[in-house]
C-alpha cells in the first residue's frame, strides 16, 4: 500500500521569542500523527532544544534577519523533523557527553540540549556542510498498541 | 507571541522562595538566572525554587540550576527544587539532576530538607 505523507513547514525569524511558536507547531503536528501526551512532550522539548541551538549558536544570538526552518513530515509510522540553517556549523562528534557533576564542577552547561535530543528521539542525525548549510534530521516513531 | 512566564522572589524567614510560572525556555531563562543572581548577591543561600506553576523547562532553564549550585553549596546553602509535575520532571531526570539535587513535594517539605545533609553524588 502506498505510504501517505503529510508535510508541514514553519519558518520563523531567528529569535528565542519564537520558541513558543515552534513548540506549538510541533505539538500540533504530533497530535495529528497520533502521539500521546507524554511523547508529544518529548518531541516538543527535542525540537525546542534543536532550534534554540540554531538561534544561539549557528546564528550567534538574536538575528531576526535569519530564518529558522522546521519541517515536519508525518506518515503512519513516524514523525520526522528536519531543521535547517545557514549559520555557523559545528562538529557534532566534538560535543562531549560529560557527566552532570563534571559540568557543574567546570561551571559549564553546554551540551545538555544535545543530550536531551538524543534521549528523547529515536534518531538524531546531523549533516554539516561548512559555509553552506547545517541540517538536522530527527525521527520519533509511533508506538502502535 | 508572548511567553506566559513570570518569576517572583519572596523572603520567608531563613529561606528565599523563587516561584516560577509558565515556560522556562531559552527566551525566559535569563530572567530566572537574574532572579537567582540577585538572591545570591544579597548573600542568601537557602534557596527554594517553587516549580508548581511551571509548565515547561528546557536545558536553558536547567542550566541556571547548574550554574549556581556549586557557589550556593560552597556558602553552606543549597537550591531545593519543589512542585515538579511528572511532565516537567522528565528533563531533570534524563540529565541526572535527581542524583545531585533535592526534589521536594512542596515549599514546606523543602524547608524541612534544609535541616538535613545536602545531597551530593558519591
Amino acid at each position: 500500500m502506498e505510504r501517505i505523507e503529510r508535510k508541514f513547514l514553519l519558518k520563523v525569524p531567528s529569535s528565542t521569542e519564537n520558541l513558543a511558536l515552534i513548540r506549538e507547531f510541533v505539538t500540533s503536528a504530533a497530535q495529528q500523527a497520533g502521539f500521546d501526551a507524554s511523547e508529544i512532550a518529548k518531541l516538543e522539548l527535542a525540537v525546542d532544544e534543536a532550534c534554540a541551538n540554531v538561534i544561539e549558536h549557528a546564528y550567534g544570538g538574536q538575528d531576526v534577519t535569519k530564518e529558522v526552518v522546521v519541517r515536519a513530515t508525518l506518515d503512519d509510522e513516524a514523525l520526522s523533523i528536519d531543521i535547517e540553517d545557514t549559520g555557523r556549523g559545528f562538529d557534532p562528534d566534538s560535543i562531549k557527553q560529560e557527566e552532570l557533576e563534571e559540568l557543574i564542577n567546570k561551571r559549564k552547561t553546554g551540551g545538555l540540549g544535545m543530550r536531551l535530543m538524543k534521549s528523547l528521539m529515536d534518531e538524531v542525525h546531523y549533516e554539516i556542510e561548512p559555509g553552506k548549510k547545517n541540517a538536522l534530521h530527527m525521527v520519533k516513531r509511533l508506538r502502535k498498541t | 507571541m508572548p511567553n506566559p512566564f513570570s518569576v517572583q522572589t519572596v523572603n520567608e524567614g531563613d529561606h528565599v522562595v523563587i516561584r516560577l510560572e509558565g515556560f522556562v525556555d531559552a527566551h525566559t531563562a535569563p530572567q530566572f538566572e537574574q532572579a537567582v543572581q540577585t538572591v545570591v548577591d544579597q548573600g542568601q543561600h537557602r534557596i527554594i525554587v517553587d516549580c508548581e506553576k511551571m509548565t515547561y523547562i528546557s536545558s536553558a532553564g536547567l542550566g541556571v540550576f547548574m550554574g549556581f549550585i556549586e557557589e550556593v553549596r560552597d556558602e553552606g546553602g543549597d537550591i531545593k527544587i519543589c512542585g515538579l509535575s511528572p511532565k516537567v520532571k522528565q528533563p531533570f531526570e534524563i540529565l541526572g539532576f535527581d542524583s545531585l539535587f533535592d526534589f521536594c513535594a512542596d515549599v514546606a517539605g523543602a524547608k524541612e530538607r534544609f535541616s538535613q545533609p545536602v545531597k551530593r553524588e558519591e
